[in-house]
């Protein structure tokens, strides 16, 4: 029997983020940034995904998902 | 999370609404939020301004967040399309060279001060208790009733989208947020 491990991740859905910077400062772990003022960007070796940033963002473009680790 | 001297700017804000109240002429200083996201996304290639800096956005997140003045509901596809977002940017664009015009009639002499402050591009309130003369032409003060006017009506959209959807639901259609974000793809290519 394989130990299928999955982790919870934020992703943003980039065509849509207008890249306010809301998620940025909710963040408690610096996991996510404004990728040169055109979308944010998940760092998804950090993310932990507790939801914070998808909660906060006003354009609702953030979701958690579960991904294979 | 340590706090910095930008994270007060709400404050400033707020004052800037209030400071027009009694003296339009600093008005004028509202040109500050114009012209330091475009510069900041000019040659910086950044949204700096909104992520840091925009005391309104800070505004509406106290308000929204903190005081809980919002139902933290979804905002709705179509305020969020590209359709919407550039449709409105325009849309305010060319009110606001319909204001520059009308502010060039009264410096031209074609038109009088209009001591008035207009809400919604549509409604015009009474503001005569803010202009007590000016030692400059009655243009500028035309500029800032025009000025204010602008402000105070997105504030306005701003509060009544943070009530019935997120506290900075204006960050989704600011104009000043679409146009630096337009001014970084270009500058940056729209792949990050």
């Amino acid at each position: 029997m394989t130990l299928e491990k999955k982790r919870r991740k934020a992703v943003v859905d980039r065509s849509a983020c207008v890249a306010c910077g809301c998620c940025v400062k909710v963040c408690p772990l610096q996991a996510i940034q404004i990728v040169r003022g055109i979308t944010a960007q998940v760092d998804t070796e950090t993310c932990v995904g507790c939801g914070r940033c998808a909660k906060e963002c006003p354009a609702s473009v953030i979701e958690i998902r579960e991904v294979e680790a | 999370m340590k706090k910095h001297w930008y994270d007060y700017l709400w404050i400033a804000s707020l004052l800037y609404l209030l400071l027009g109240f009694f003296n339009i002429l600093f008005a004028w200083l509202g040109l500050l939020c114009f012209f330091i996201p475009l510069l900041i996304s000019v040659f910086g290639g950044t949204k700096g301004y909104c992520n840091r800096y925009c005391g309104r956005g800070q505004l509406f997140g106290l308000l929204g967040g903190r005081f809980g003045l919002s139902r933290r509901k979804d905002i709705p596809r179509w305020m969020k399309s590209k359709a919407f977002r550039y449709g409105f940017l325009i849309f305010f664009f060319v009110m606001f060279f319909l204001m520059l015009w009308n502010t060039y009639l009264v410096f031209a002499g074609a038109q009088d001060l209009k001591q008035a402050v207009t809400l919604l591009w549509t409604f015009q309130l009474p503001w005569h208790w803010a202009y007590h003369g000016t030692l400059f032409h009655p243009g500028v003060a035309q500029f800032a009733f025009g000025f204010y006017s602008v402000m105070l009506t997105s504030t306005l959209l701003g509060l009544v989208t943070m009530v019935l959807f997120k506290p900075r639901s204006w960050c989704v259609y600011c104009p000043m947020g679409t146009m630096t974000q337009l001014i970084c793809k270009a500058k940056n290519g729209t792949n990050p």
